[in-house]
Protein backbone atom coordinates (compact mmCIF):
# COMPACT_ATOMS: atom_id res chain seq x y z
CA UNK A 1 0.00 0.00 0.00
CA UNK A 2 2.90 2.08 1.04
CA UNK A 3 4.05 2.48 -3.49
CA UNK A 4 0.63 3.47 -3.75
CA UNK A 5 0.22 6.27 -1.19
CA UNK A 6 3.16 7.52 -2.27
CA UNK A 7 2.52 7.95 -5.85
CA UNK A 8 -1.01 9.70 -5.15
CA UNK A 9 0.88 11.86 -3.53
CA UNK A 10 3.87 12.66 -5.19
CA UNK A 11 1.16 13.31 -8.11
CA UNK A 12 -1.48 15.49 -5.98
CA UNK A 13 1.99 17.77 -5.43
CA UNK A 14 3.19 18.17 -8.73
CA UNK A 15 -0.22 19.34 -9.87
CA UNK A 16 -0.40 21.63 -7.05
CA UNK A 17 3.06 23.18 -8.11
CA UNK A 18 3.08 22.88 -11.68
CA UNK A 19 0.21 25.89 -11.26
CA UNK A 20 2.91 27.80 -10.28
CA UNK A 21 5.37 27.10 -12.83
CA UNK A 22 3.05 27.94 -15.52
CA UNK A 23 3.06 31.13 -17.29
CA UNK A 24 -0.20 33.00 -15.81
CA UNK A 25 -1.54 33.09 -19.97
CA UNK A 26 -2.17 28.93 -19.25
CA UNK A 27 -5.62 29.31 -18.56
CA UNK A 28 -6.48 32.21 -20.71
CA UNK A 29 -8.34 29.10 -23.28
CA UNK A 30 -11.74 28.91 -21.68
CA UNK A 31 -11.90 25.12 -21.76
CA UNK A 32 -9.45 23.57 -19.81
CA UNK A 33 -10.66 26.38 -16.99
CA UNK A 34 -13.96 24.98 -17.28
CA UNK A 35 -13.26 21.09 -17.12
CA UNK A 36 -11.01 21.81 -14.27
CA UNK A 37 -13.84 23.93 -12.21
CA UNK A 38 -16.82 21.44 -13.43
CA UNK A 39 -14.65 17.38 -13.48
CA UNK A 40 -14.08 17.64 -9.26
CA UNK A 41 -17.65 18.84 -9.20
CA UNK A 42 -18.91 15.88 -11.61
CA UNK A 43 -16.21 13.38 -9.60
CA UNK A 44 -17.69 14.07 -5.62
CA UNK A 45 -21.28 13.87 -7.34
CA UNK A 46 -20.32 10.39 -8.74
CA UNK A 47 -18.21 9.63 -5.67
CA UNK A 48 -21.46 10.92 -3.39
CA UNK A 49 -24.47 8.44 -5.15
CA UNK A 50 -21.49 5.66 -4.84
CA UNK A 51 -21.32 5.83 -1.80
CA UNK A 52 -24.77 5.86 -0.74
CA UNK A 53 -26.39 3.48 -3.17
CA UNK A 54 -23.79 0.88 -4.48
CA UNK A 55 -22.54 -1.84 -2.08
CA UNK A 56 -19.76 -3.63 -4.16
CA UNK A 57 -21.12 -4.02 -7.54
CA UNK A 58 -25.01 -3.88 -6.74
CA UNK A 59 -26.97 -0.90 -6.33
CA UNK A 60 -28.72 -1.12 -2.64
CA UNK A 61 -31.53 1.16 -1.06
CA UNK A 62 -30.64 0.56 2.84
CA UNK A 63 -30.16 2.60 6.03
CA UNK A 64 -27.57 5.27 4.57
CA UNK A 65 -30.84 6.52 2.16
CA UNK A 66 -32.74 7.93 5.20
CA UNK A 67 -29.31 9.58 6.51
CA UNK A 68 -28.53 10.95 3.27
CA UNK A 69 -31.55 12.45 2.98
CA UNK A 70 -31.47 14.34 6.24
CA UNK A 71 -28.12 15.79 4.92
CA UNK A 72 -29.59 16.82 1.82
CA UNK A 73 -32.21 18.04 3.73
CA UNK A 74 -30.03 20.41 6.60
CA UNK A 75 -28.29 21.50 3.20
CA UNK A 76 -30.75 22.77 1.70
CA UNK A 77 -31.69 25.04 5.16
CA UNK A 78 -28.32 25.94 5.33
CA UNK A 79 -27.87 23.99 8.49
CA UNK A 80 -24.39 24.39 10.28
CA UNK A 81 -21.77 21.79 8.24
CA UNK A 82 -21.16 19.89 11.96
CA UNK A 83 -25.05 19.52 12.67
CA UNK A 84 -25.13 18.19 9.10
CA UNK A 85 -22.59 15.74 9.04
CA UNK A 86 -23.60 14.30 12.59
CA UNK A 87 -27.13 14.12 12.07
CA UNK A 88 -26.66 12.44 8.85
CA UNK A 89 -24.44 9.39 10.06
CA UNK A 90 -26.92 9.25 13.14
CA UNK A 91 -29.95 8.83 11.36
CA UNK A 92 -28.37 5.58 8.86
CA UNK A 93 -27.14 4.42 12.89
CA UNK A 94 -30.69 4.64 14.08
CA UNK A 95 -32.33 2.59 11.60
CA UNK A 96 -29.69 0.22 11.26
CA UNK A 97 -29.87 -0.16 14.80
CA UNK A 98 -33.93 -0.84 14.87
CA UNK A 99 -33.27 -2.62 12.00
CA UNK A 100 -35.64 -1.18 9.59
CA UNK A 101 -33.61 -1.13 6.52
CA UNK A 102 -30.88 -4.29 6.33
CA UNK B 1 8.81 59.89 5.10
CA UNK B 2 9.69 56.73 6.79
CA UNK B 3 8.88 58.48 10.09
CA UNK B 4 5.03 58.93 8.58
CA UNK B 5 5.22 55.85 6.57
CA UNK B 6 5.32 54.04 10.35
CA UNK B 7 2.90 56.62 12.01
CA UNK B 8 0.63 55.50 9.44
CA UNK B 9 0.89 51.99 9.50
CA UNK B 10 0.84 51.34 13.42
CA UNK B 11 -2.16 53.64 13.58
CA UNK B 12 -4.69 51.64 15.46
CA UNK B 13 -7.90 50.48 14.04
CA UNK B 14 -6.68 51.06 10.77
CA UNK B 15 -8.75 49.05 8.53
CA UNK B 16 -6.13 46.69 8.10
CA UNK B 17 -6.05 45.23 11.41
CA UNK B 18 -9.98 44.92 11.77
CA UNK B 19 -9.65 42.94 8.03
CA UNK B 20 -6.47 40.85 9.59
CA UNK B 21 -8.50 39.66 12.76
CA UNK B 22 -11.68 38.78 9.85
CA UNK B 23 -9.40 37.19 7.84
CA UNK B 24 -7.78 34.75 10.88
CA UNK B 25 -11.35 34.14 12.33
CA UNK B 26 -12.61 33.24 8.94
CA UNK B 27 -9.52 30.80 8.31
CA UNK B 28 -9.10 29.25 12.33
CA UNK B 29 -13.37 28.54 10.99
CA UNK B 30 -12.79 26.84 7.97
CA UNK B 31 -10.01 24.83 10.00
CA UNK B 32 -11.80 23.65 12.46
CA UNK B 33 -15.51 22.61 10.28
CA UNK B 34 -12.80 20.58 7.76
CA UNK B 35 -11.18 18.83 11.28
CA UNK B 36 -14.52 17.37 11.13
CA UNK B 37 -14.19 15.78 8.16
CA UNK B 38 -10.54 14.87 8.96
CA UNK B 39 -11.80 12.90 11.40
CA UNK B 40 -14.29 10.87 9.37
CA UNK B 41 -11.64 10.80 7.17
CA UNK B 42 -9.02 8.75 9.52
CA UNK B 43 -12.11 6.95 11.01
CA UNK B 44 -12.97 5.49 7.38
CA UNK B 45 -9.39 4.55 6.14
CA UNK B 46 -8.96 2.36 9.74
CA UNK B 47 -11.72 0.85 9.16
CA UNK B 48 -10.84 0.33 5.62
CA UNK B 49 -7.64 -1.77 6.98
CA UNK B 50 -5.40 1.11 6.28
CA UNK B 51 -2.42 1.45 9.35
CA UNK B 52 -2.14 4.27 11.92
CA UNK B 53 0.86 5.78 10.28
CA UNK B 54 -0.43 5.30 7.03
CA UNK B 55 -3.57 7.14 7.59
CA UNK B 56 -1.41 10.06 8.76
CA UNK B 57 0.91 9.93 5.83
CA UNK B 58 -1.99 10.30 3.64
CA UNK B 59 -3.30 13.60 5.66
CA UNK B 60 -0.08 14.90 5.83
CA UNK B 61 1.64 14.24 2.31
CA UNK B 62 -1.49 14.27 0.30
CA UNK B 63 -3.20 17.18 2.01
CA UNK B 64 -6.24 16.99 -0.40
CA UNK B 65 -9.66 16.00 1.71
CA UNK B 66 -11.48 14.97 -1.71
CA UNK B 67 -9.00 13.13 -3.23
CA UNK B 68 -8.01 11.52 -0.03
CA UNK B 69 -11.81 10.27 0.87
CA UNK B 70 -12.02 8.53 -3.07
CA UNK B 71 -8.43 6.88 -2.52
CA UNK B 72 -9.63 5.54 0.48
CA UNK B 73 -13.19 4.62 -1.33
CA UNK B 74 -11.94 3.07 -4.05
CA UNK B 75 -9.61 0.20 -2.14
CA UNK B 76 -12.18 0.29 0.16
CA UNK B 77 -15.29 -0.87 -1.87
CA UNK B 78 -12.57 -3.54 -3.15
CA UNK B 79 -11.17 -1.38 -6.46
CA UNK B 80 -7.56 -1.52 -7.73
CA UNK B 81 -4.73 0.36 -6.91
CA UNK B 82 -4.75 1.82 -10.00
CA UNK B 83 -8.30 3.34 -10.02
CA UNK B 84 -7.96 4.37 -6.73
CA UNK B 85 -4.39 6.65 -7.85
CA UNK B 86 -5.98 7.64 -10.92
CA UNK B 87 -9.56 8.90 -9.14
CA UNK B 88 -7.57 10.67 -6.90
CA UNK B 89 -5.44 12.74 -9.14
CA UNK B 90 -8.48 13.23 -11.44
CA UNK B 91 -10.02 14.93 -8.17
CA UNK B 92 -6.51 16.84 -7.56
CA UNK B 93 -6.23 18.49 -11.40
CA UNK B 94 -7.70 21.34 -10.28
CA UNK B 95 -4.87 22.50 -8.04
CA UNK B 96 -3.40 22.80 -10.90
CA UNK B 97 -5.69 25.82 -12.09
CA UNK B 98 -5.22 27.01 -8.31
CA UNK B 99 -1.52 27.99 -8.73
CA UNK B 100 -2.02 29.72 -12.19
CA UNK B 101 -3.87 32.32 -10.24
CA UNK B 102 -2.06 32.34 -6.61
CA UNK B 103 1.49 32.41 -8.49
CA UNK B 104 1.57 36.07 -9.29
CA UNK B 105 -0.77 36.82 -6.23
CA UNK B 106 1.67 35.22 -3.62
CA UNK B 107 4.67 36.23 -5.32
CA UNK B 108 6.95 33.37 -3.91
CA UNK B 109 10.34 31.51 -5.29
CA UNK B 110 12.06 28.84 -4.48
CA UNK B 111 11.63 26.86 -0.61
CA UNK B 112 8.29 29.36 -0.09
CA UNK B 113 7.22 28.03 -3.57
CA UNK B 114 7.60 24.83 -2.82
CA UNK B 115 5.65 25.07 0.79
CA UNK B 116 3.10 27.05 -0.55
CA UNK B 117 2.28 24.50 -3.09
CA UNK B 118 1.45 22.24 -0.79
CA UNK B 119 -1.05 24.85 1.14
CA UNK B 120 -2.79 25.26 -2.23
CA UNK B 121 -6.26 23.82 -1.37
CA UNK B 122 -9.74 25.11 -1.79
CA UNK B 123 -10.13 26.79 0.99
CA UNK B 124 -6.92 28.58 0.69
CA UNK B 125 -7.06 29.65 -2.67
CA UNK B 126 -10.87 30.80 -1.73
CA UNK B 127 -9.90 33.04 0.63
CA UNK B 128 -6.73 34.73 -0.87
CA UNK B 129 -9.24 35.46 -4.07
CA UNK B 130 -12.01 36.55 -2.06
CA UNK B 131 -9.41 39.56 -0.62
CA UNK B 132 -7.33 40.13 -3.68
CA UNK B 133 -7.51 43.42 -4.71
CA UNK B 134 -5.03 45.99 -6.27
CA UNK B 135 -5.73 48.51 -4.20
CA UNK B 136 -3.26 46.73 -1.12
CA UNK B 137 -1.11 44.94 -3.85
CA UNK B 138 -2.61 41.68 -2.66
CA UNK B 139 -1.47 42.18 0.51
CA UNK B 140 -5.05 40.76 2.39
CA UNK B 141 -4.82 37.81 -0.36
CA UNK B 142 -1.35 36.83 0.54
CA UNK B 143 -2.63 36.79 4.59
CA UNK B 144 -6.01 35.41 3.57
CA UNK B 145 -4.15 32.21 1.35
CA UNK B 146 -1.55 31.53 4.29
CA UNK B 147 -3.76 31.76 7.30
CA UNK B 148 -6.48 29.53 5.53
CA UNK B 149 -3.60 27.01 4.51
CA UNK B 150 -1.52 26.86 8.03
CA UNK B 151 -4.38 26.69 9.98
CA UNK B 152 -6.46 24.42 7.55
CA UNK B 153 -2.50 22.02 7.56
CA UNK B 154 -2.68 22.21 11.04
CA UNK B 155 -6.22 20.77 12.69
CA UNK B 156 -6.37 18.83 9.24
CA UNK B 157 -3.67 16.41 10.51
CA UNK B 158 -4.34 16.90 14.02
CA UNK B 159 -7.74 16.21 13.17
CA UNK B 160 -6.61 12.69 11.54
CA UNK B 161 -4.21 11.57 14.06
CA UNK B 162 -7.51 11.56 16.85
CA UNK B 163 -9.53 10.53 13.92
CA UNK B 164 -7.13 7.01 13.47
CA UNK B 165 -6.52 6.63 17.27
CA UNK B 166 -10.69 6.83 18.14
CA UNK B 167 -11.54 4.53 15.39
CA UNK B 168 -9.41 1.52 16.23
CA UNK B 169 -12.19 1.68 19.44
CA UNK B 170 -15.12 2.19 17.19
CA UNK B 171 -15.21 -1.66 16.02
CA UNK B 172 -17.60 -1.29 12.94
CA UNK B 173 -17.92 2.54 11.41
CA UNK B 174 -21.16 1.33 9.99
CA UNK B 175 -23.08 0.79 13.22
CA UNK B 176 -22.18 4.71 14.10
CA UNK B 177 -23.47 5.59 10.32
CA UNK B 178 -19.56 6.58 9.57
CA UNK B 179 -20.34 5.61 5.77
CA UNK B 180 -23.18 8.08 5.35
CA UNK B 181 -21.28 10.94 7.53
CA UNK B 182 -18.51 10.77 4.54
CA UNK B 183 -21.22 10.77 1.97
CA UNK B 184 -23.13 14.04 3.68
CA UNK B 185 -19.64 15.67 4.14
CA UNK B 186 -18.69 15.26 0.41
CA UNK B 187 -21.62 16.34 -0.78
CA UNK B 188 -21.06 18.89 2.21
CA UNK B 189 -18.10 19.85 0.04
CA UNK B 190 -19.99 20.59 -3.57
CA UNK B 191 -23.11 21.85 -2.13
CA UNK B 192 -21.75 25.87 -2.88
CA UNK B 193 -20.88 24.97 -5.77
CA UNK B 194 -24.39 24.26 -7.12
CA UNK B 195 -25.18 27.76 -7.87
CA UNK B 196 -26.03 27.66 -11.37
CA UNK B 197 -27.90 25.08 -13.85
CA UNK B 198 -24.41 24.33 -15.25
CA UNK B 199 -23.19 22.61 -12.17
CA UNK B 200 -26.03 20.96 -11.32
CA UNK B 201 -26.39 19.15 -14.89
CA UNK B 202 -22.79 17.89 -14.23
CA UNK B 203 -23.62 16.94 -10.85
CA UNK B 204 -26.79 15.39 -11.43
CA UNK B 205 -25.45 13.51 -14.85
CA UNK B 206 -22.50 12.41 -12.99
CA UNK B 207 -24.87 10.75 -10.12
CA UNK B 208 -27.03 9.12 -12.43
CA UNK B 209 -23.84 7.62 -14.68
CA UNK B 210 -22.02 6.14 -11.55
CA UNK B 211 -25.11 4.29 -9.94
CA UNK B 212 -25.82 3.25 -13.72
CA UNK B 213 -22.65 1.63 -14.08
CA UNK B 214 -22.32 0.42 -10.56
CA UNK B 215 -23.07 -3.37 -12.01
CA UNK B 216 -21.47 -3.29 -14.90
CA UNK B 217 -17.96 -2.26 -13.94
CA UNK B 218 -15.37 -2.86 -10.87
CA UNK B 219 -15.21 -0.77 -8.16
CA UNK B 220 -13.91 2.66 -8.59
CA UNK B 221 -14.45 2.82 -12.17
CA UNK B 222 -18.05 3.74 -12.53
CA UNK B 223 -17.07 7.16 -10.46
CA UNK B 224 -14.28 8.00 -12.81
CA UNK B 225 -15.77 7.21 -15.97
CA UNK B 226 -19.25 9.19 -14.57
CA UNK B 227 -16.88 12.45 -13.92
CA UNK B 228 -15.32 12.50 -17.14
CA UNK B 229 -18.63 11.64 -19.16
CA UNK B 230 -20.77 14.37 -17.14
CA UNK B 231 -18.14 17.05 -17.87
CA UNK B 232 -18.05 16.32 -21.63
CA UNK B 233 -21.84 15.89 -21.78
CA UNK B 234 -22.69 19.02 -20.18
CA UNK B 235 -19.64 20.40 -21.84
CA UNK B 236 -21.07 19.61 -25.56
CA UNK B 237 -24.74 20.35 -25.04
CA UNK B 238 -23.87 23.89 -23.58
CA UNK B 239 -21.28 24.50 -26.58
CA UNK B 240 -24.58 23.16 -28.81
CA UNK B 241 -27.27 25.87 -27.38
CA UNK B 242 -24.50 28.89 -27.36
CA UNK B 243 -23.92 28.20 -31.41
CA UNK B 244 -27.82 27.85 -31.80
CA UNK B 245 -28.68 30.97 -30.14
CA UNK B 246 -27.12 33.23 -32.73
CA UNK B 247 -28.64 31.49 -35.89
CA UNK B 248 -32.23 31.75 -34.24
CA UNK B 249 -31.26 35.73 -33.83
CA UNK B 250 -30.54 35.89 -37.29
CA UNK B 251 -33.70 33.80 -38.18
CA UNK B 252 -36.04 36.43 -36.45
CA UNK B 253 -33.78 39.09 -37.55
CA UNK B 254 -34.88 37.44 -41.30
CA UNK B 255 -38.33 37.29 -40.59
Amino acid sequence: MWPAIGTTALGLYLEKLAGFLLPPQALERDAPRRIAALLPIALLAAIVAAQVLASGRTVQLDARVPGFAVAVLLLIRRANFLVMVVSASATTALVRYLGWMA
Amino acid sequence: MQALAETTTVAPFDGWDIERRVLLRTALYVALALAVYGVSFSALAVSSGFSFAQTCAMSLLMFNGASQFAFVGVLGAGGSIVVAVLSALLIGARNATYGVRLGPLLGVRGPRMLLAALFTIDESTALAVAHDRPGDRGRAGRFGFWSAGIAVYLLWNLAAMGGALAAARIGDPRSLGLDTAVAAGLAGLVWPSLRDSTTRAVALTGAAIAVALTPVLPAGVPVILAGLLAVAVVMLVERSRTMRAPSLRQLRAAA
